[in-house]
């Protein structure tokens, strides 16, 4: 049998094994997404409302994050921390991304805070909010609009640094691939007549594919939600360019 | 003080890791640039088969993980018959990721520069290439700089993810450290001041250039 | 054929559906100044920018110094473009070149002087209109004024035929009109050869040997600027010269 029958083969009966992976490229990156968000708000908040040791301070982690590659805080949190906790590879990664995008996504935060007056902050005062409740309910709901299209971006960020957590062993989907060509050929074809050998480029390829399709679906979906929730008369620099 | 100690004879392997390192990085994001400017140029000014293409590239690379990329050129390659050795791969591999993303920065200080700087020099005699070269490049470069100093510390970073395929960077080189001596947490956090000193240099060499090329009128503060 | 410099053969030009040139012709002398005006929207500047080929016309022709310059293929457009000076409305310097540079570019790219001889004639060319002083800054930190003026020192440079202006002087302050037109007058007096799409009533009596009146993509009226101003044969020509007198006129006496 033809060599690409076999692939085909090989991919359809690794279907399971590949959407599964594709499901936890999925859920990884909104696990990073929403622990960069919860630590990113609040950075935001330290870094323009706090004393100005408080903004040292965040600004270092900011810089830090932004600047230690990805990998080594995956490993630090995996193997670093292993001694004294076991997060396992799913939690490893999710905080280790998380946390570097928190520090991107304070930066596209602030950004949309800084953009919104200052009388927006003095009216919610002068209701008598807190200045905490008044950034929680006047400053970040008018934010969060304007920073959809970095959060857009930086949503797509994430996503492609999934494949990381490969380092740590998640079964990820480029993960998925390497197993499946590690399989030995003979269970493999157990049961059927096929003989042959994978081709990794074409494994590879399917892998390729697969993250292209979830970057294009998710790019479109935030796309969708930005042009939706866009405030009339309220555009943002990023989206008249 | 264990650490240090278990440290020291590590050295030389840790230096050649970063010489391995800066080389990748080095290499990406100059090539890369050259790379760059064809795809932009193409997609903005080429006619319609190389505005297709360039488009397309841009877009799938983009739109895929680097790492995805590095396994498709050094494991998958073989499948088709190209063999590659990792640094022979990760080269290719790194500058066809950066390629796309410097386009895309350049693309932005390109499409900053308005139509009428093309048009007054084509009002004195400059053909095409030359209102490119001569007028629209030199300023949108300029606007570019923030970003493209980005890319140079993105790169420093994830060329770490060559240890996937073998190539004994300083990633590489901190993991072996790693598994010979457990001593996990030590190295990493130690590899990870490493590249934030390197990232702290590139930084400020890139601030040095872009005073260096300024021009009244050219503020890209706000880009930053 | 007479020994015009340029003549200008019923062109016509549309940007998509709407057509914005309807059969324009007129003809032009070594030395002419021709002054347009006429409402916007009225195809002024795409006028101007079919003689230098920025937007080559859909149909008619155009000669320059007895030479059709319409049916040319693209390699041969800009030696064309380099005898035609152009003089932009909002300056169109080049932002990361100095005054100096703006002006010597052309001189070293194109005409492939050597640098010397380049800056020499720059320099000559920034004295001509009374910016010497200012050689060695950036746009950025010129006024409108001056920037408009290294404009047409760039223009002379490139010793052209005949230089066009599109509206030269509409993105300035009102203060610093003066000396843009000052600069125009001399050229005039000089023997240079110009179209000018202005408003600037002042300048078209002082110097131009023929006002066009042009609406909606054709000429209405032609002549010399005072038949023009007193006894305008169009009704159309009447109404739009005397708001524009009232507009400028107004400034002027200033």
């Amino acid at each position: 049998m033809s060599e690409i029958n076999s692939n085909l083969f090989f991919l359809f009966k690794n279907m399971p094994l590949l959407l599964n992976a594709t499901l936890t490229a999925i859920l990884l990156t909104f696990a990073s997404i929403f622990i960069g968000m919860a630590i990113g708000i609040i950075i935001t908040f330290l870094r323009i409302y706090g004393s100005k040791i408080t903004k040292k301070i965040v600004f270092a982690y900011e810089w830090v994050l932004k600047g230690t590659p990805p990998l080594i805080v995956i490993f630090i949190f995996y193997f670093g921390l292993g001694k004294y906790l076991n997060l396992g590879p799913f939690l490893s990664a999710a905080l280790a991304l998380g946390l570097r995008s928190s520090a991107y996504q304070a930066q596209i935060y602030r950004g949309a805070v800084l953009s919104i007056t200052s009388e927006q902050t003095e009216a919610g005062l002068s209701l008598g909010l807190s200045r905490a409740k008044t950034f929680m309910i006047i400053i970040i709901p008018q934010a969060l609009r304007l920073s959809l299209p970095g959060f857009t971006n930086e949503f797509t960020i994430v996503l492609k640094d999934t494949p990381l957590a490969y380092a740590v062993g998640l079964v990820e989907i480029l993960k998925a691939g390497r197993d499946i060509l590690n399989q030995p050929l003979t269970q493999s074809i157990t049961g059927s007549d096929i003989t042959g050998t994978l081709n990794p480029f074409a494994i590879f390829l399917v892998c390729a594919l697969l993250y292209f399709l979830l970057f294009e679906v998710f790019s479109y979906l935030l796309h969708f939600l930005s042009k939706k929730y866009e405030i009339p008369g309220f555009v943002t620099d990023k989206e008249t360019k | 003080m264990m650490f240090f100690s278990k440290l020291v004879t590590y050295i030389p392997s840790l230096l050649k890791g970063l010489g391995i390192t800066l080389e990748l990085t080095l290499l990406s994001a100059i090539i890369g640039f050259f790379a760059a400017i064809f795809l932009v140029v193409g997609v903005l000014y080429g006619n319609r088969f190389f505005k297709i293409l360039c488009n397309f590239i841009i877009t799938i690379i983009r739109g895929t993980p680097m790492m995805v990329q590095l396994f498709l050129i050094y494991f998958g390659l073989p499948g088709i018959n190209i063999k590659l050795s990792p640094l022979t791969a990760a080269v290719i591999a790194f500058i066809i990721n950066s390629s796309a993303y410097q386009a895309e920065y350049l693309k932005g200080g390109f499409m900053a520069i308005s139509k009428e700087q093309i048009e007054a020099a084509y009002s004195i005699g400059l053909n095409k290439w030359d209102a490119i070269r001569l007028i629209v490049f030199p300023q949108a470069f300029r606007f570019a700089i923030p970003a493209l100093s980005n890319e140079i510390v993105y790169l420093i970073q994830y060329t770490s993810v060559a240890y996937t395929i073998g190539l004994p960077e300083l990633f590489y080189i901190s993991k072996n450290f790693a598994s010979k001596t457990y001593m996990n947490l030590e190295i990493y956090l130690f590899i990870g001041i490493i590249y934030l000193i390197f990232i702290y240099i590139i930084t400020k060499l890139t601030d040095i250039v872009e005073k260096k090329l300024y021009i009244p009128g050219f503020d890209t503060s706000h880009l930053k | 054929m007479e020994e015009n410099l340029l003549i200008i053969e019923n062109i016509e030009k549309a940007f998509g559906s709407q057509k914005v040139l309807d059969g324009v012709s007129f003809k032009l002398n070594k030395g002419d100044v021709k002054v347009i005006v006429g409402p916007s929207g009225t195809g002024k500047s795409t006028l101007l920018r079919c003689i230098n080929l920025l937007n080559p016309p859909d149909k008619g022709r155009i000669y320059l110094q007895n030479t059709e310059i319409t049916q040319l293929p693209h390699s041969k457009i800009p030696s064309i473009r380099q005898k035609i000076g152009m003089v932009f409305q909002h300056f169109a310097l080049f932002n990361h070149l100095s005054a100096i540079d703006n002006v010597a570019l052309g001189l070293i790219k194109v005409k492939k002087m050597n640098k010397t001889d380049a800056y020499e004639k720059a320099m000559f060319e920034l004295k001509r209109v009374g910016l010497d002083q200012h050689k060695d800054k950036y746009p950025a930190q010129l006024s409108g004024g001056q920037k408009q003026r290294v404009g047409i020192a760039r223009a002379l440079a490139m010793d052209p035929l005949l230089i066009l202006f599109d509206e030269p002087t509409s993105a300035l302050d009102p203060e610093l009109i003066g000396e843009v037109l000052q600069v125009m007058q001399n050229l005039a007096k000089e023997g240079m050869t110009m179209i000018c799409v202005t408003h600037e009533m002042g300048f078209a009596k002082s110097v131009a040997n023929e006002v066009i009146f042009m609406e909606k993509g054709k000429i209405v009226e032609q002549g010399p600027p005072l038949k023009l101003f007193t006894e305008a044969t169009h009704p159309r020509t009447r109404e739009f010269l005397s708001k524009i007198s009232e507009l400028y006129g107004e400034s002027e006496k200033k």
